[in-house]
């Protein structure tokens, strides 16, 4: 969606921040604590700058202050000239004429972005009823709601128009909420995070849309985002945004390629990444909490280039590549606020964090049980075993049915795996809540999956959400008799378990859960928390005391991390607390809902890298279920797409990323943004059509015939296969073990 | 949480009030030469003085001895009241919110049905019934019918608890439900239900005055709030002790335990879960 | 949307009649109207008690179960029984219900209405000192026991009756007994009357519901789509008002239900201390005389009142939230 280089030119700046500051909470006692500090930024008509930082970094604050939006109580300074005209400070009225016709924003929650009680298409026309004069009657100004909605993508926008907010997906939500943000034609655009919490290839759509809106009415858009793979994709230049100041910028090239800022550098080099197998490296350390930054560089307790110069005072930003502050004033320069830029050139984010200062808790992972080997010291040169396969993208490495083998298992942890779990034919169906008892729309999360995880293997469960992978995870965690199919762990049907068996059992299968700081009792010490499932599996008190801290240590914590509540530890260091808990009884196999995707990447990595360590330590399998198919790629071993609550492809990772055969997997694969400009530019990407709202689907035929790019491409004798034909799992080609659920693959 | 209810000037005058409420009920009537029943045939209708500090009634009993005992009779029940209301609607409450089901709907039935009857008028049915019974059978029967608002709320928190993932994890890791709820739910519920049972004294304080005032509660020649304020509201212009004392003492009351309930909503944990059902005002259902 | 409120008032009903039920059995087993007759000088002798009793229907001598039977014969055509003096009480209810009714009618109506008001003004003025009285004035109503409220109102009116010499503020009766005049001066007079139990009534209601309303409000004023509306181009004000406002009126709907029980039992001290013949001073005086029906005809209007409350809560918010309606 960039304009390209060419059409660029010395334009003038739509938007000027100079120095923007957001503080809070000043009291008669207690100075103001400032959240963003000092930013800068320049916005030229018809570009996209591309806001990244992580959460806290005080991305949306800058974002809402444009539009003199920030919360009350926040004292907003600085500059900020919208078409050379000061904003900050203008009385509410002045600025209630601006918002919206000549900046607007897109939120970044649809749902409860809109008002819940009103039409979407009544809250579309209003935009247009408040700005335009003459004021359009109501009815003309629903008929342009329409058009727009239908502009973006909408499909069958004057249904849409007339349904309540709950009633549309998230990704048709957010494309209305484009709708309404480009109505009046602004000439800025404020996106705060408009993709996240969207499956990718929703995200895909979306992203079109606004490219589509911004294309149509010349609009410069601020793309706030934590995805270093949307700004990839999407901006011209980049602004990284650190502890409240943005700590470098340029053109988006030349940040995400050359970083020569060491957090740049290590957030870059912290994504995860679905080309390659390359572990990504974590970044030590937490951000500072607003309120505790001192007077130096606000990464210097993190960066392992940190002289004591560092810590003395605030580096400028400043020119990269011509080394003087002259170099800042160039549109299209590339800066960075470092004293260290010509060294941070010579080091890649593996070699520079790679190897953690030692007195941080978060990276010391092997405690008292002995290394499984000796590659997984963290001081060891990044080169386990596990990374044989780097570039694996097109390795045709062949992971079989017996499992163990597979490139990324380590030899020892079970050559011939038995089977840990096996799933045949699972299917589950609930009705909707908030209707009455038979009246009530019946919704089958799952119909028909089948699964097979042998011991020191990590399978992963991929698919849009509401494919049906959580419902699997949390059929199998239950121990319960399933309503159809079978579940056999550890060769046991649990529908045939008795109570104390079940009880036994319980041991072998433990979750852990998405978000750590919602599944860790807020009212119980960590210590009770790690403890819990062995109280529940009646373990002696004496064993239990004696375990806590051992598996605290396990996870890189301190034993006396044990008496700490949930809410004292970093997000990171709760989904460890998740782990150690889950690790506790000592499981065969490991339920990982999710394991962090509610975390920043810089912390992301870390708990890859813990579970990676873990499993090759312990060797228990995990079954994990992601969206992230970026983090699968490091993780697992064997992959099974979900569709629609059926398995439509399984096979080794290598086999199914490197050479998928269902539609739907390919569309998947292509609609996962990479972090480098260079390669997501050049790439293909294949935009699904909206995907099938929460409801009953279709009973027969192939569910995702609706959506299929091949199918509608095909003849129709064929097409009515489709339709009437529920594809059968067959083996896909050379891999065995390789199975798609199509009946036209591709070849 | 002591720390953050000193920190609250609304907590400290509560309870500064309330304990010299409670040191008056305590000991008012050791501290005063007359008993509640004595006659001073000397002082009828007579005004405050050294003598009798809160003045006479119209037979010359002394107001300030028939005040105290009858705070104490109030106190008495509003914390009896306030202890049993509350025990019951936890157990109903998490139980209901937890199990969901059958056990929901018949526990909600029921707690429906002594909602369509106000309380009050169920209680002004019995009263002649529990002239009989004494104070312990009216302070029983006030928590029976004071504990459905605040079972619902406790319903609505447990079920929104029972969906949160640490209840969740518990669960599939194979915690019992009787340990969940005990463990994980009424801890997050000891707040809201700490500052429940403030609000329930001062309710079921003032039910029970209310029941007096009408003659249906505590009988003469016992006395309480209620009946002294029935006594003075007559005369409340010519002899205003008779009906201010008593009157504004059981404000009083009432106006220690909202401050304290306030402040104890406040300092307690303000990540607690707020109830979905109405944010309890000082008058509880009762009256 | 039909459905839902179908379904609401067949739980409604169902509600009432298990309701009149228990009224029934409490109020008999609970009151003694034996001792009504046995208490009258001279005391009429046991043969003449019992017959009266076994007119009225409340023979403590026959089962409960049969007394219901007959009872409830009588009222499924319309005849609630006789009242312990002999009188009709369905005649009796007619006189009173448009007493009350009228008392809660206007009381309710008017406390909702300066409450929630109040209270989202209160909500937009947050901190001020607009806010702040309203809190204070607030916490002072809801400190106050009703009855206390109501003694309080009265020893003022009488107060102030005293200080101007004449009788300015009606403070007992709902009309001035045998008064002349066309119907303009039986409305002023009645109107004359209300007033003060009016007000008694209505400002529990606004302590009550500008609470409620105000912490509405607020959770209303920190929503993302309040947001999203100014993002638009709408002023504060206006945001709320066509963006807010809707919303934050939807759970004031469950608190009216809720209050309705606190309002009707307050109405029973209003109407006691006012001197107004309503439903709640004929309950209190029912009960001295152990008089059954009338009775359980004062908690059946009591149950409709709380249960119509609440069917009225359930299509307010049907009809202020269309997620209701359209899942």
């Amino acid at each position: 969606m960039s304009t390209g280089p060419a059409a660029r030119g010395p334009a003038a700046p739509v938007l000027q921040v100079r120095g923007l500051t957001v503080a809070f909470g000043a009291g008669r006692r207690r100075p103001a604590v400032p959240v963003v500090r000092g930013v800068d930024l320049v916005l030229r008509r018809g570009e996209v700058l591309g806001l990244v930082g992580e959460s806290g970094a005080g991305k949306s604050l800058t974002a809402l202050s444009l539009l003199g939006l920030a919360p009350p109580g926040a004292q907003v300074g600085g500059s900020v000239r919208l078409l050379g005209e000061e904003v900050l400070g203008r009385p509410e009225r002045e600025l209630a004429a601006l918002r919206g016709s000549r900046i607007a924003m897109v939120f970044q929650d649809p749902l409860h972005a809109f008002t819940p009680v009103l039409r979407v298409g009544d809250q579309i026309a209003e935009a247009l009823r408040i700005h335009e004069r003459p004021r359009p009657r109501r009815e003309t100004a629903l008929r342009r709601a329409v058009e727009l909605l239908d502009f973006v993508g909408v499909p069958q926008p004057s249904r849409a128009a007339r349904a309540l907010p709950h009633q549309l997906s998230g990704g048709m939500l957010q494309r209305a909420m484009i709708a309404m943000a480009v109505a009046n034609r602004p000439a800025v655009l404020v996106a705060d995070e408009p993709t996240s919490a969207l499956d990718v290839t929703v995200q895909a759509q979306v992203l079109e849309a606004l490219a589509a809106a911004r294309r149509e009415t010349g609009a410069a858009l601020l793309l706030v985002t934590h995805d270093l793979g949307v700004v990839a994709g999407a901006a011209d230049r980049v602004a990284v945004l650190y502890a409240g100041r943005v700590v470098e910028t340029g053109p988006a090239e030349g940040v995400l390629c050359r970083p020569r800022m060491p957090y740049t550098l290590g957030l870059v080099g912290s994504v995860p990444r679905l080309d390659t197998r390359t572990p990504p490296t974590p970044v030590p350390g937490t951000a500072p909490a607003p309120g505790t930054i001192g007077p130096g560089c606000p990464f210097a307790a993190r960066c392992p280039l940190a002289e004591p110069e560092c810590r003395a005072a605030e580096p400028p930003l400043t020119g990269v590549d011509s080394l003087s502050r002259a170099g800042t004033s160039a549109p299209d320069a590339h800066t960075a606020a470092c004293r260290r830029i010509p060294e941070v050139r010579r080091w890649s984010a593996a070699d520079l964090f790679g190897r953690p200062p030692a007195d941080t808790p978060e990276l010391d992972v092997t405690g008292t049980e002995p290394p499984a080997h000796p590659s997984t010291t963290p001081g060891a040169a990044p080169a386990g075993p596990w990374q044989r396969a780097t570039g694996a993208f097109a390795h045709a490495g062949s992971p079989n049915t017996a499992g163990g083998t597979a490139e990324g298992t380590v030899p020892g942890a079970g050559s011939v795996g038995e089977v840990v779990l096996s799933v045949s034919g699972l299917g589950r169906s609930y009705r909707l809540p908030g209707f009455r008892q038979r009246r009530a729309p019946v919704v089958r999360a799952v119909e028909y999956v089948d699964l097979e995880v042998r011991r020191g293997q990590t399978l992963a469960l991929v698919g849009e959400s509401g494919a049906g992978k959580s419902t699997t995870l949390r059929e199998i965690a239950s121990l319960a008799a399933p309503q159809a199919g079978r579940v056999e762990v550890l060769g046991q049907d649990t529908a045939l378990l008795s109570r104390r068996a079940a009880r036994e059992l319980r041991t072998a299968v433990q979750l852990v859960p998405q978000d750590p700081a919602s599944s860790l009792d807020p009212r119980m010490p960590v210590g009770d928390i790690v403890a819990e499932p062995l109280h529940a599996a009646r373990v002696p008190p004496a064993v239990v005391a004696a375990r806590v801290p051992r598996l605290l240590t396990q996870v890189g914590l301190r034993p006396v991390d044990a008496d700490g509540y949930p809410h004292e530890f970093s997000g990171g260091q709760r989904q460890r607390v998740a782990i150690a808990r889950a690790l506790a009884v000592g499981p065969a196999l490991l339920l990982l809902d999710e394991p962090v995707s509610a975390l920043d990447v810089s912390v992301q990595a870390g708990i890859l890298d813990l579970l990676l360590r873990l499993k090759r330590a312990l060797g228990p399998a995990y079954l994990l279920v992601s969206h992230d198919l970026a983090v699968v790629r490091q993780l697992a071993d064997r992959v099974s797409v979900m569709y629609a609550g059926r398995t439509v492809e399984t096979g080794g990772v290598a086999e199914v990323f490197g050479r998928p055969r269902h539609p739907y997997t390919r569309a998947l694969l292509s609609a996962v943004p990479l972090p480098d400009p260079v390669a997501e530019r050049s790439r293909r990407r294949i935009v699904l059509p909206a995907g099938p709202g929460p409801g009953p689907r279709a009973v027969s035929g192939c569910a995702f015939r609706a959506r299929c790019p091949v199918q509608a491409l095909l003849p129709a004798a064929e097409r009515r296969r489709c339709a009437e034909e529920t594809p059968r799992a067959r083996s896909a080609g050379e891999a065995a073990g390789h199975t798609v659920s199509c009946h036209f693959p591709h070849r | 949480m002591l720390g953050r209810l000193a920190r609250h000037p609304g907590a400290l005058c509560g309870l500064a009030l309330l304990l010299a409420l409670v040191a008056l009920a305590v000991l008012g009537p050791y501290a005063c030469r007359w008993s509640f029943t004595d006659v001073d045939y000397t002082a009828l209708r007579q005004p405050p003085d050294a003598r009798h500090w809160m003045g006479t009634n119209r037979i010359g009993q002394d107001v300030f001895a028939q005040v105290a005992h009858g705070l104490r009779k109030s106190l008495l029940i509003g914390a009896v009241v306030a202890a049993v209301a509350t025990g019951l609607a936890a157990a109903v409450g998490a139980s209901a919110g937890y199990f969901g089901g059958w056990t929901d709907r018949s526990l909600m039935f029921v707690a429906d049905l002594l909602l369509v009857l106000p309380g009050f008028l169920v209680l002004v049915v019995l009263a002649p019934r529990l002239r009989q019974w004494g104070w312990l059978a009216l302070a029983g029967l006030l928590a029976l019918l004071g504990w459905m608002v605040t079972a619902r709320a406790v319903r609505g928190m447990t079920r929104s608890l029972k969906e949160r993932q640490f209840v969740v994890a518990a669960r599939l890791m194979g915690v019992g439900p009787v340990r969940i709820i005990w463990r994980h739910i009424l801890p997050h519920l000891a707040s809201f239900l700490i500052t429940d049972a403030t609000v329930t004294v001062a309710g079921a304080v003032v039910s029970e005055a209310g029941l007096s005032y009408f003659g249906f509660g505590v009988q003469p020649p016992d006395v309480s709030l209620g009946t002294l304020i029935a006594d003075g509201s007559d005369v409340a212009l010519v002899y205003p002790w008779m009906f201010f004392f008593p009157a504004g003492l059981l404000t009083a009351f009432v106006l220690a335990v909202s401050l304290l309930g306030n402040a104890l909503r406040d300092a307690l944990d303000p990540t607690t879960v707020r109830p979905a059902g109405p944010p309890r005002g000082a008058v509880s259902g009762l009256a | 949307m039909s459905v839902l409120i179908a379904r609401r008032l067949a739980r409604c009903v169902v509600l009432f009649l298990v309701s009149l039920v228990l009224s029934y059995a409490l109020a008999s087993t609970a009151l003694d109207p034996r001792a009504y007759f046995e208490d009258r000088r001279p005391p009429p002798p046991t043969r003449v008690v019992d017959a009266e009793l076994a007119r009225l229907g409340m023979d403590d001598r026959a089962p409960l179960p049969v007394r219901f039977a007959h009872w409830a014969d009588g009222a499924v055509h319309g005849d609630l029984g006789r009242t312990i003096d002999g009188e009709s009480v369905r005649a009796e209810f007619g006189r009173r219900i448009g007493v009350s009714v009228r008392l809660l009618l206007v009381g309710t109506l008017a406390g909702t209405a300066v409450g929630t008001l109040a209270g989202v003004w209160s909500a937009v003025r947050r901190g001020g000192f607009g806010d702040r009285a309203l809190a204070g004035f607030s916490f002072a109503v809801l400190c106050v026991p009703t009855f206390v409220l109501a003694l309080l109102l009265k020893t003022g009116a009488l107060a102030v009756n005293r200080a101007a010499g004449t009788g300015v503020v009606k403070y007992t009766g709902e009309h001035t007994p045998g008064l002349q005049g066309d119907w303009s001066v039986h409305l002023r007079d009645t109107a004359a009357h209300l007033a003060l139990p009016a007000l008694c009534v209505a400002l529990a209601a606004i302590a009550l519901y500008s609470r409620y309303q105000r912490a509405a409000t607020l959770d209303v004023l920190g929503a993302d789509h309040l947001r999203t509306a100014r993002a638009k181009g709408l002023t504060p004000g206006r945001a709320l008002l066509r963006h807010g406002l809707r919303i934050s009126l939807v759970p004031m709907t469950v608190f009216f239900s809720f209050g309705v029980l606190t309002l009707v039992t307050g109405a029973v001290f209003t109407e006691r201390v006012f001197g107004w013949p309503g439903m709640g001073s004929w309950l209190i005086d029912s009960v001295e005389k152990g008089d059954v029906n009338s009775v359980v005809a004062v908690n059946g209007f009591a149950a409709a009142v709380v249960l119509l409350a609440g069917l009225v809560a359930d299509v307010l918010h049907a009809l202020l939230d269309p997620r209701v309606r359209q899942p």
